[in-house]
């Protein structure tokens, strides 16, 4: 649908050959070390403590900025030269009409590698996973009308997760914008919801200062997507590239040092709780906090929860860390939180997942929220000591603070507390049942999985069963190793998202899990991994339904199985042993216990190739615990029927 | 609780700002009563006058979304007794020679202006406050509305300061 049409495709041969500047500039760009485009005015706004962040501000002080450069040509190679002198090392895209003047210098690139995936959804999960495993900004390309939409699902993604991702897109030329072109859609409109900002370019000198703010605002502050559409004719012209740009974004003023005072009051809240809980989101991860952490739960002795987005934000091997809050969360996560006197919530956003029905949420706790982004304070619960700032610096003070409360020797004593978590984590561990017709257990798979593969591994995943096991049953020691799609709930995100965190990481062994649901939706891109040389490991937790629906449709709907059988098992179409081989990656199957262990071996033996192993699971394996929706967080099941929280009052 | 705020709005004057701003609010399925936009003594700057009818903390927390915009520089809201606002309206009225005498009348009470005169009617000028152009209009029914246009609201703090050194909301 993105072949371009008759007519697109001659207009694209124009820039091709006055494209010449494309091989000519590219010796200058090897020898000028990295510049940084200084971000003005800035007077009142502190850069945020990202590591762009951090770099700006080196630049805007003058420290060993290097002469500025200055090339002749066309719009489409000043894209490409910008995100050159940006550190760009790989883009996921599709070409297509529009965009195809990107695609000529792109062809001469030695710095940025371009991965050309099969569907431009792909193209945005990948630079999703690419920016979670690596936390430098994704990059993706697609052409204007159907490949520019193909992109919104992954950029609603990203923005609900607080991804650093830019979208490059083609528009049609600027004579047509509003015309209902061939392959027009009003993307920036279409997007505006669901982006951090984006742009329209109207002038080819804008384009270097335009993709530098983009990375900008992408990457500081709360990150988030940023799309950049640009018209053909704007592709096409000759212009004069310019680097450093300068950016100027007069209204973006990210807050990152947190308020000393509320910094103060927050510390004397914590140090004088009886029934503390450090409840952890996903901006730990974005912020690189995960030292700062350990050393604030070390240092007070409280316990913490690791949201699901947050998982390897603290390890899961810590004793102090009770797991994961939420509708799928532990009794003792859910317990603690509920109970507990003063919720600590840094960058975390107080999810409807997590705190079930509001009203009942924690009733007893004051609230610190410490976010970096001030809308989300108070937004669903109100904060008592609300702290704008980066999740890093944020901790950072608290520890200092802290410290001195306690060399005056003011500590609260929480042993009556643990000694009640204790006795939840005993009573309500973390379990599952083998299944009673002897089918393979999905959680043992991803248990087995977890410990063969080890801690370093990165593991992505779809949305239904398979992610909550695996959030759930893989312990998570390091922070960036667990990606998947929190808030928007993407089936289809794991394979692309796979492909993007191996590109990043191509040392580091990525575990795609997947549900056979899922992974009907995206597979596609395992071509894109075999040819491009990205061995990922997939596991199919193939129940044959849609899992997660098929539960709900149990406990909420009779047990009447509207839509939720893909026949993948009874049918076993596809077969996806042989629907992998197809596609050039090894395919292998594991149907019972025995197998689990050397089929996971075997997997990760394979290195030259991606690997997809079909594990047949059975279809009634359930989650557990579970907080229905709607309900209260008190209401939390260990098991169907048992409600472990409300029972006992 | 409930009740009617004044925003008032420094954006980039850019193209799609007036577009990113509203779907804030419609977002939120927040009505916004009166909406006006205007240049500034800045060219890169413009002003924005946003009136809505919403809960307190709903609007703390679509201000502070607005402020998220990159495109919008500032947002503080105006007090209602600590401002002045107006507002300008045109009327198109029936008028033949028996009646004009008689509506000139009430127009000069309002210190309006009559702006256009044809043989079957008037159009009239006004600028003031709500209330105001609510009983001015009151009371230029009864010759007979053929057209009313009304700006929306536009209003400054009161005393020296402007918008640009008073604390923002949410800043």
């Amino acid at each position: 649908m993105t072949t371009p049409s008759p007519v697109a495709a001659n207009q694209a041969a124009a820039p091709a050959a006055s494209g010449s500047a494309g091989p000519a500039h590219r010796g200058v760009g090897a020898v000028v070390p990295p510049r940084r485009p200084a971000v003005r005015p800035d007077a009142t706004g502190e850069p945020a403590a990202h590591e762009s962040g951090g770099r700006d501000h080196e630049a805007q002080a003058g420290v060993a900025t290097p002469e500025p450069l200055q090339e002749r040509l066309t719009g489409a190679a000043s894209v490409v030269r910008s995100l050159e002198e940006l550190d760009v090392d790989v883009v996921f895209g599709l070409p297509g009409g529009a965009v195809l003047p990107v695609y000529d210098p792109l062809l001469d690139s030695t710095k940025v590698r371009h991965i050309l995936v099969r569907h431009e959804q792909g193209a945005g999960h990948a630079a999703t996973g690419y920016a979670q495993a690596t936390g430098r900004v994704g990059v993706c390309i697609a052409t204007s009308g159907p490949g520019a939409t193909n992109l919104v699902t992954p950029i609603a993604d990203a923005n609900m997760d607080s991804v650093p991702l830019v979208a490059i897109t083609g528009q049609v030329g600027r004579s047509l914008l509003g015309t209902d072109g061939f392959q027009e859609a009003d993307i920036c409109g279409i997007t505006m919801p669901i982006t951090k900002h984006n742009f329209l370019v109207q002038d080819a000198e804008e384009i270097p200062s335009v993709i530098a703010a983009a990375f900008h605002l992408a990457s500081t502050g709360r990150p988030g997507p940023v799309l950049v559409d640009i018209p053909k004719d704007i592709l096409q012209a000759d212009t004069t590239f310019r680097w450093p740009p300068e950016i100027q974004l007069p209204g973006y003023r990210p807050t990152a040092r947190p308020h000393s005072g509320q910094i103060a009051a927050a510390a004397d809240l914590i140090t004088s709780a009886r029934r503390p809980v450090l409840y952890i989101g996903g901006g730990v991860i974005k912020s690189g906090a995960s030292a700062e952490l350990l050393q604030l739960a070390e240092l007070t002795g409280i316990p913490v929860v690791t949201t699901l987005m947050a998982r390897g934000a603290f390890p899961d091997s810590h004793d102090q860390h009770l797991g994961m809050p939420g509708m799928h969360g532990t009794v003792a996560a859910v317990a603690a939180m509920q109970r507990s006197d003063v919720l600590i919530a840094i960058g975390t956003r107080f999810d409807d997942r997590v705190t079930g029905d509001l009203r009942t949420f924690a009733p007893g706790a004051s609230v610190i929220h410490a976010d970096i982004d001030p809308a989300e304070i108070s937004k669903n619960r109100v904060a008592d000591i609300p702290i704008v700032g980066d999740a890093k610096d944020v901790m950072r003070q608290l520890i200092t603070a802290i410290e001195g409360i306690k060399s005056d020797g003011r500590v609260s004593d929480l042993f009556a507390w643990w000694a009640e978590l204790d006795q939840l984590r005993e009573s309500f561990p973390l379990g599952y049942e083998e299944p009673a017709d002897g089918t393979l257990s999905p959680q043992y798979v991803l248990s087995r999985l977890g410990a063969i593969s080890g801690p370093e591994t990165i593991f992505t995943s779809g949305v239904g069963q398979h992610q909550m096991w695996a959030a759930q049953f893989i312990n998570y020691e390091n922070p960036r190793t667990w990606i998947n799609s929190g808030g928007l709930g993407t089936m289809g995100f794991s394979v692309p998202a796979a492909m993007g965190a191996k590109a990043g990481m191509p040392d580091t062994t990525v575990w795609c899990i997947d549900g056979d649901g899922c992974f009907q939706m995206t597979n596609q891109e395992l071509a894109t991994c075999a040819i491009e040389n990205i061995p990922i490991k997939v596991a199919v937790i193939n129940n044959g339904n849609l899992g997660m629906v098929r539960q709900w449709q149990t406990l909420f709907y009779g047990e009447r199985y509207s839509n939720t059988d893909l026949g993948t098992h009874k049918l076993r179409i596809p077969d996806f042993k042989l629907l992998a081989e197809a596609m050039g990656c090894v395919g292998l199957r594991c149907e019972s216990k025995e197998d689990v262990d050397s089929t996971i071996e075997q997997a990760m033996q394979i290195n030259d190739r991606p690997v997809v192993v079909d594990f047949v699971v059975g279809k009634d394996a359930q989650v557990w615990p579970m907080v229905a929706a709607g309900t209260g967080n008190d209401q939390i099941m260990a098991a169907r029927n048992i409600r472990p929280l409300f029972d006992e009052e | 609780m409930t009740s009617r705020h004044t925003l008032s709005v420094l954006v980039e004057n850019k193209p799609g700002v007036l577009a990113r701003v509203s779907a804030l609010f419609s977002r939120r399925g927040f009505n916004i009563h009166s909406l006006a936009v205007g240049p500034t003594e800045s060219p890169t700057v413009s002003r924005m006058t946003i009136v809505v009818t919403v809960d307190d903390l709903p609007l703390e927390q679509v201000t502070k979304q607005l402020n998220k915009l990159v495109n919008v520089l500032k947002i503080v809201e105006l007090p209602g007794d600590a401002s002045v606002t107006r507002e300008l309206l045109l009327i198109k009225l029936r008028a033949d020679a028996a009646t004009r005498g008689q509506l000139t009348t009430v127009v000069d009470m309002f210190r309006a202006k009559v702006i256009d005169v044809a043989p079957e009617s008037v159009t009239v000028e006004a600028t003031g406050t709500s209330d105001k152009l609510e009983a001015l209009v009151r009371l230029l029914e009864p010759y007979g509305i053929r057209e009313l246009v009304q700006s929306g609201m536009v209003a400054l703090g009161r005393g020296p300061r402007a918008i640009t050194s008073t604390g923002g909301r949410g800043d």
